[in-house]
């Protein structure tokens, strides 16, 4: 017998069971919503600028005033000699990001993305190879293509040809999981080869990676390149994947859409929670004005309403958790990632309690508000 | 006898339109420890309005009013829920009870808003149903009870703080003649041999032979103050069984 604050409000939740049940499946289908298109922001984000987080380089010369990644513009590959002139430099390699025509056997084409790289230099090679080896593109015409995209390019195995711009393309291995935001998928490939498919100019580079030697400092050295290059830019690595996200994410507009509907689910959410708490206030109204009538302070109540809100928000939440971990498991082999890193997991129980809290405040201000001299009505 | 309730000229007005509606007019009445007082008179009289006020629910337009000596009309508005907690048990005409708590539970919800939970909270919700004659009925859930069983839990649950007052709206109205009797029987024993000041608006008047006193209101005013005894009733030579029946 525990005639305790929640033992009544568990007793109020479950009194009614369809109602409880309306509540959570409000709560159930907020948090997935949240979850699913905060897990999609998040998913994009991180692929927006996948190849600038995982090219383990330090810092990134490129033409100047470039906004984000897919933008480069080709330029002198002679400074890469004062890239490595420079002190404190320990690699330095020509990167190539460019857009260009994948053609399937079938005759249809298809929009890609190739990235040239050096095979020979730790920097800017692909990651999550699960087929081949990154040496094999040292062989020209050699590509590595992702898993994901096998259908859409036509591929089925390693040692499929086809063709780039009418050039020869040998499929020599597979990544897995790496998406590109765009519709077009990467291509990796050697820088010469890259220069070929993407129709840039034997003497020209589209970016420059560097590493910095472990004893200098990055701000020091990228100083120093900034001062030996002219009509270029000098950015950190952190910087052009921030630049990158932003672009594509806030200015284009598309990250906004994904968390307009995310912010929508929570106002779904609280509006769901908010009306069926505030029915089950109003259908335990005369009980609560008796509990004033016996000496309840008003914290008291709260202290009941809330509670509710609170079981509901654990039980809605649990089961969301659920929900969200086949979507996202679901999403691993889909074109769009949908990332629930632990931490958003735990700060999605904070919210799932602020929702629920807040859809509360309404029932709160009705019991605020109620005259206990309504018990003495019949 | 001691007075623990002393009312001087408690005076409630009402807003009506522009007008004022006055519910209670210059009120003054004592109430001693160990009475058992009925409030009579026809609806709209001002019955409910004063037993609001005497419970600290409801605040006069005008007047004092001491609850064991403490001038509880000049107080905060938040200390309030601390003197109907620790001084006054109220029994409501609907019963009022939890439907989703058994009787037990019920009565220690009232014990936990005093602070009081686990097992002197079990066991002094116990021993209150025991003492108004449900030590059975413990686990009960209100929807098992009988009217007069409800009410007789409601009585444990006013009893839960210990209170020296109590006050009841139409206790037996909703009860037939035989559970009516029952629980004016405990209220009576409440008054007289644990010293309590028991006040109950009522119309019903086979309630009257259970009254050491009966005031009766008017139009918001005391029309007649009477001990029993005294009263022009015609309840004095009436039996209390015979009263009720």
């Amino acid at each position: 017998m525990r005639p305790r604050i929640s033992e009544l409000a568990w007793r109020n939740l479950v009194h009614d069971r369809v109602r409880l049940l309306v509540t959570v499946t409000g709560v159930v289908f907020a948090v997935v919503l949240i979850v699913v298109q905060f897990g999609l922001f998040l998913g994009f984000t991180t692929t927006t600028s996948g190849l600038i987080d995982h090219s383990r380089a330090d810092l990134w010369v490129m033409t100047a005033r470039v906004p984000y990644i897919e933008m480069g513009v080709p330029f002198s590959e002679r400074k890469l000699s004062t890239v490595l002139a420079t002190p404190g430099v320990a690699h330095a390699t020509k990167y190539i990001v460019r857009f260009s025509q994948w053609q399937r056997r079938d005759g249809r084409q298809e929009s890609v993305q190739i990235v040239g790289f050096d095979p020979d230099q730790p920097l800017g090679a692909p990651w999550n190879v699960v087929e081949g080896r990154t040496n094999d593109l040292k062989l020209a015409d050699n590509v590595f293509v992702d898993e994901l995209y096998k259908d859409k390019l036509g591929v089925s195995r390693v040692g499929d040809e086809f063709e780039i711009r009418g050039r020869r393309a040998r499929v020599a291995g597979f990544t897995r999981g790496i998406r590109s935001f765009t519709t077009s998928p990467y291509v990796f490939t050697s820088f010469k080869s890259a220069q070929n498919y993407a129709t840039v100019p034997g003497d020209q580079t589209i970016f420059i990676l560097v590493g910095v030697d472990p004893t200098a400092r990055v701000a020091d050295v990228r100083r120093a390149l900034a001062a030996n290059l002219r009509d270029v830019d000098v950015v950190t690595t952190g910087e052009f994947s921030r630049m990158t996200r932003v672009y594509w994410m806030f200015t284009t507009g598309a990250g906004v859409a994904v968390l307009l509907a995310a912010l929508l689910g929570l106002v779904v959410g609280v509006v769901v929670v908010a009306q069926t708490i505030y029915a089950t206030t109003m259908d335990h109204l005369r009980e609560y004005g008796t509990l004033k009538a016996m000496g309840a302070t008003n914290g008291y109540l709260y202290r009941v309403i809330i509670q509710q809100a609170m079981i509901s928000a654990v039980f809605g939440y649990t089961l969301a958790m659920v929900v969200s971990w086949f979507v996202v498991r679901g999403s691993v082999k889909g074109g769009a990632a949908i990332l629930l890193p632990l931490p958003v997991a735990i700060g999605m129980l904070g919210l799932t309690i602020v929702m629920c809290t807040g859809a509360a405040l309404v029932s709160i201000n009705k019991v605020t508000r109620l005259d206990p001299a309504t018990v003495f009505k019949g | 006898m001691d007075a623990i309730i002393q009312a001087q000229g408690l005076t409630k007005l009402y807003a009506q339109g522009e007008a004022a509606m006055r519910a209670l007019d210059e009120v003054s009445i004592d109430v001693r420890r160990g009475e058992l007082m009925l409030l009579v008179g026809p609806s709209g009289s001002g019955k409910t309005t004063l037993l609001s006020i005497l419970g600290c629910i409801l605040r006069p337009t005008s007047g004092t009013l001491r609850i064991l000596g403490a001038d509880v009309s000049r107080m905060n508005e938040r200390d309030l829920p601390a003197v109907r907690r620790e001084r006054i048990g109220f029994i409501f005409q609907a019963f009022n009870l939890f439907p989703t708590l058994t009787a037990g539970q019920n009565v220690a919800l009232a014990l936990d808003l005093k602070g009081i939970s686990g097992r002197p909270a079990r066991e002094r919700s116990a021993a209150l149903l025991e003492q108004v004659g449900l030590g059975g009925k413990l686990d009960a859930y209100p929807a098992d009870l009988s009217g007069g069983q409800k009410q007789r839990v409601a009585i444990a649950r006013a009893l839960a703080g210990d209170p020296p007052v109590i006050l009841a709206d139409e206790p037996t109205a909703a009860l037939d003649s035989h559970s009516g009797r029952a629980v004016m029987d405990v209220l009576k024993t409440l008054a007289h041999e644990r010293g309590r000041a028991v006040v109950i608006v009522t119309h019903d008047n086979r309630m009257l032979g259970y009254a050491d006193r009966i005031v009766r209101l008017e139009d918001g005013r005391i029309v007649a103050d009477e001990s029993a005894r005294d009263s022009r009733f015609g309840i004095r030579d009436l039996h209390p069984e015979g009263a009720v029946a």
